[in-house]
C-alpha cells in the first residue's frame, strides 16, 4: 500500500471527527507548546546573559601579579608588582591567541569639578586597547586618548556616565578640566553606559586615563587604597605645580627646569603595572591564550621549571558557568513539566486510538477480507496516530511560538526563535505517535477477520 | 484438477472444555465457471465452510486445493494476498465503509493489490466497475444515500474490482426485498455466464438457490447432497 494513500486515509479518518482529534491532541499541543516557549525564552535569556558577560569584555583574561616570598614567608597576592608594561606589549605582540592587551594602574582619589566632588569606584590608568577589550569603543561623546598621550603622560581622561552625572549634571564635560589630587585632567570623552555588572557594581563609575599619567602624576606608588582624606593631604606636594601646565601644551616646551623635572619624572624602564587585561580572540581560544601568556611570562621573568609563578591568570569561565547554570536548571525544570504533559498527551492518543480501533472493527475485518495484510492494518493505524501527534505538534509549535512572542511583547523578555526547538518538537511528536500508537495499531492488526466482520 | 477441491475437511471449535465439530469430513469439488448454491438449516455450518473456501479461515484438518495450490496451511499474509487477487466477497449486510463515496468503497481493495495501480488508474477502474453494475450516476454517493439494492451492487462492484476468479456471497439477498433480490441474482448470473466468474452463494431460500446450476445441501456439517453433480447443470436450475 502506498504511503500517500495511507496518509490520505489517516487524514480522512481524522477530519471525520475534527473536534475529537483536537481534544485528543490537546495534551501534545500543550506539551509541545511548553517545550517551544521554554526553549525560545531559555535561549533568549541565555543569549542575554552571554551578552552581559560579553559587555564586561568578551573572553577577558586578567593577569595579576603573584606572590612574593622571602625565606619561606609568603607576602600574599599582589604584595609585589612583577608585571611590567613591556610584559603587556609582549603579550599583545607575541601570543597568537590574544587579540589585545592593556595594562592597568589603579588609583583611588577624589575628583573635583567646580564646587562638586566625587570619588569614583574605579580610576584606571591604561591604554586605548582597554576600550577594545572592555567593549567601550563607541564613546557616547568625544574621542579616546591616544598612544601619544601615554608616551607623554598627558593629563587627559575619559569619564563614565555616572561621574558625568554626578559632577556635571547635564552639562557636556568635553574639554572641561577636573582635578584629581590637584592634578588637572582635561575630559576628552564620555564612555558608553554599561550599567551594573553581575556583582552589582556600577561599571559606569569609572575614570580612564593614560596609565603613565595615573602612575607618575596621581599615585607615587602602585595601588592606593589609602584613606581618602589622608591621601589627598599627603600627595599634593610634588604635583601641585603641574596644573599650571595643563594638557598637551607642556610638550611644546622640551626644555625642563629642575622643578618641572621633579614634577614630570620620565617613565623609568623598570615601571610596573597593577594588572594586565587581555582578551582572547575567541571563547574557544581562551585556554590557548592562557597557555601562551604563561609560557611567555615564564620566559620573560626567567622562571625555571618547578619554581612558583610570580603571576596569576584569571578568566571569566567560572562566572559564566555559574550564571548559565541557573538558567539551565530552570530550563530543565520546565522541560520536566513539558515531558509529563507530553506523556499524558501520549496516553490520551493511545486511549483514543484504542476507541477508534474498536469502533472500526468491522472496517478492519472488511479490509482484511479484501486482502489487507496485518502489516497494512498496523501501518494504517500507526500512521494515523503519527498524523494525529504531528498535527498536535504543529499546533503546539504555533502556540508556543505565539506565547513566547507575547511574552517578548508584553514583558520585554529576551526571546529567540530556535529552529532546534522546532525540530525537537516534530521529532518528539513523531516518537510519541509511534510509541503510543503502536499498541492500538498492533491490536487492530491481530484481529481475526471473521470475528471482526461479525462485530456489532 | 478442479478450481476448488476439498479433501476430508474438518473444522472443530473449542469452547472451553468441550469441542464443537462444525464441519465433518467434507470432500467435494467445484469447477471453474460454475455457479453453486450452498443450502442448509441455520447452524449447519454453511458460513463456516464458506469462510474456509474464501481463505478467511483454516480447516482443523484436511486439504484444500485452490487453483492447483494447497492453501490450508498458508500464512496470514499469503492468504491475504490470495483473497486480494483471486477471491471476491459479497456480504449479507453489504459491509460498505460509512461516510465514504461509492467510488472509494469500490477502489478500496486496489490499495492492497500486488500490482499497486496508480491513483488515477484505480479511480478509472472503480468507475468502470460501478458503471457495469449500473451505478455510473452515483459514484459520489455515500452508502447512507443509497438504497439497499444499490448498496449491494456497490459491494458487488467492490468484490469484482480485482477481477477475481471466484465470488463468494453469504446470503447476498438476505437484506433485500424480492424485486431487488432478483436484480442482484440476475447480475450474478450475467457475471457467471459472460465473464466466467465462479460463483458460490450461501442461502436459505430455495428460490435463490434456483438461480444456481448446482445446489449443495449441508446437514449438520456434512454434505447431504449435490457433491457429484459437477458440470452437469440441472435444467430446473436455469432461470
Ligand atoms: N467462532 C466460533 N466458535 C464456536 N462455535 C462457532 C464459531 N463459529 C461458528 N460456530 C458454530 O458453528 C456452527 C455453524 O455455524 P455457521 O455460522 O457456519 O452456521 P450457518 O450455517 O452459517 O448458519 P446461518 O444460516 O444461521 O448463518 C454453529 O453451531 C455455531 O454456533
Ligand atoms: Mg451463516
Amino acid at each position: 500500500m502506498r504511503l500517500y494513500r495511507t496518509l490520505r486515509l489517516a487524514l480522512r479518518a481524522l477530519t471525520r471527527n475534527p473536534l475529537r482529534a483536537l481534544l485528543t491532541t490537546l495534551g501534545i499541543v500543550i506539551g509541545v507548546g511548553a517545550v517551544i516557549a521554554m526553549m525560545e525564552i531559555g535561549t533568549g535569556s541565555s543569549t542575554a546573559i552571554k551578552k552581559t558577560i560579553a559587555s564586561m569584555g568578551a573572553n577577558v583574561l586578567l593577569i595579576l601579579p603573584g606572590t612574593a616570598a622571602s625565606g619561606g614567608v609568603s607576602f600574599g597576592m599582589g604584595s609585589v608588582n612583577t608585571l611590567s608594561p613591556d610584559d603587556c606589549t609582549a603579550i599583545a605582540r607575541e601570543c597568537p591567541s590574544v587579540r589585545s592587551a592593556a595594562p592597568i594602574v589603579r588609583a583611588r582619589a577624589q575628583l573635583v569639578y567646580g564646587n562638586r566632588n566625587w570619588v569614583p569606584n574605579l580610576m584606571d590608568g591604561t591604554t586605548p586597547s582597554f576600550l577594545n577589550i572592555r567593549d567601550l569603543n563607541n564613546l557616547s561623546e568625544g574621542e579616546p586618548f591616544t598612544e601619544r598621550d601615554i608616551l607623554n603622560g598627558n593629563r587627559v581622561c575619559l569619564l563614565g556616565p555616572t561621574i558625568v552625572r554626578e559632577l556635571f549634571q547635564g552639562e557636556s564635560p568635553i574639554g572641561k578640566e577636573i582635578r584629581v589630587k590637584n592634578v588637572s585632567f582635561r575630559v576628552v570623552g564620555v564612555l558608553p553606559a554599561k550599567g551594573a555588572n553581575m556583582m552589582g557594581m556600577d561599571q559606569d563609575d569609572i575614570l580612564l586615563a593614560p596609565w603613565t599619567t595615573i602612575k607618575y602624576r596621581v599615585t607615587g606608588s602602585t595601588l592606593s587604597n589609602a584613606n581618602q582624606s589622608a591621601a589627598s593631604s599627603a600627595t599634593n606636594t610634588v604635583n601641585s605645580l603641574s596644573n599650571l601646565y595643563p594638557g598637551t601644551a607642556s610638550d611644546l616646551y622640551p626644555a625642563t627646569s629642575d622643578v618641572q623635572a621633579a614634577d614630570n619624572p620620565m617613565p623609568v624602564r623598570f615601571a610596573t603595572v597593577d594588572q594586565i587585561l587581555a582578551s582572547a580572540i575567541s571563547t574557544e581560544e581562551i585556554q590557548n591564550a592562557i597557555r601562551q601568556i604563561s609560557a611567555l611570562l615564564h620566559e620573560r621573568h626567567h622562571i625555571r621549571e618547578g619554581e612558583p609563578d610570580d603571576f596569576n591568570i584569571r578568566d571569566m569561565t567560572e562566572m559564566t558557568k555559574t550564571l548559565t547554570s541557573t538558567t539551565t536548571l530552570m530550563g530543565n525544570l520546565l522541560l520536566c513539566v513539558a515531558m509529563i504533559s507530553l506523556v499524558v498527551g501520549g496516553v490520551g492518543i493511545m486511549n483514543i486510538m484504542l476507541v477508534s480501533v474498536t469502533e472500526r472493527t468491522r472496517e478492519i475485518g472488511l479490509r482484511m477480507a479484501v486482502g489487507a495484510r496485518p502489516s497494512d492494518i498496523l501501518r494504517q493505524f500507526l500512521v494515523e496516530a503519527i498524523v494525529l501527534c504531528l498535527s498536535g505538534g504543529a499546533l503546539g509549535i504555533l502556540l508556543g511560538h505565539g506565547g513566547s512572542t507575547l511574552v517578548a511583547l508584553l514583558l520585554h523578555w529576551p526571546v529567540q526563535t530556535s529552529p532546534a526547538a522546532i525540530v525537537t518538537a516534530v521529532a518528539v511528536s513523531v516518537t510519541l505517535g509511534l510509541a503510543f500508537g503502536f499498541y492500538p495499531a498492533w491490536k487492530a492488526s491481530r484481529l481475526d477477520p471473521i470475528e471482526a466482520l461479525r462485530y456489532e | 484438477m478442479q478450481l476448488i477441491e476439498l479433501n476430508r475437511i474438518d473444522k472443530t471449535y473449542h469452547m472451553g472444555d468441550f469441542e464443537v465439530q462444525v464441519l465433518k469430513d467434507i470432500t467435494m469439488a467445484i469447477g471453474e465457471g460454475e455457479m453453486v448454491a450452498l443450502m442448509g438449516a441455520s447452524g449447519s455450518g454453511k458460513s463456516t465452510l464458506m469462510n474456509i473456501l474464501g481463505c478467511l479461515d483454516r480447516p482443523t484438518s484436511g486439504e484444500y486445493w485452490l487453483d492447483g495450490e494447497e492453501v490450508s496451511r498458508l500464512s496470514l499474509d499469503q492468504r491475504a494476498l490470495l483473497r486480494n487477487g483471486k477471491i471476491g466477497f459479497v456480504f449479507q449486510n453489504f459491509n460498505l465503509l460509512p461516510r465514504t463515496s461509492a467510488l472509494d468503497n469500490v477502489a478500496m481493495p486496489l490499495s492492497y493489490a500486488q500490482d499497486n495501480p496508480s491513483e488515477r488508474e484505480a479511480r478509472l477502474r472503480a468507475k468502470e466497475m460501478l458503471e457495469r453494475v449500473g451505478l455510473g450516476e452515483r459514484i459520489d454517493h455515500e452508502p447512507s444515500k443509497l438504497s439497499g439494492g444499490q448498496q449491494q451492487r456497490v459491494a458487488i462492484a467492490r468484490a469484482l474490482i480485482n477481477r477475481p476468479r471466484i465470488l463468494f456471497a453469504d446470503e447476498p439477498t438476505g437484506n433485500l426485498d424480492s424485486r431487488t433480490s432478483v436484480e442482484v441474482l440476475h447480475m450474478f448470473q450475467r457475471l457467471n455466464q459472460e465473464d466466467g466468474v465462479t460463483i458460490i452463494l450461501v442461502t436459505h431460500d430455495p428460490n435463490v438457490a434456483h438461480y444456481a446450476q448446482r445446489v449443495i445441501h449441508i446437514h449438520d456439517g456434512q454434505i447431504a447432497s449435490g457433491i457429484y453433480d459437477a458440470q452437469t447443470p440441472k435444467e430446473e436450475g436455469q432461470a
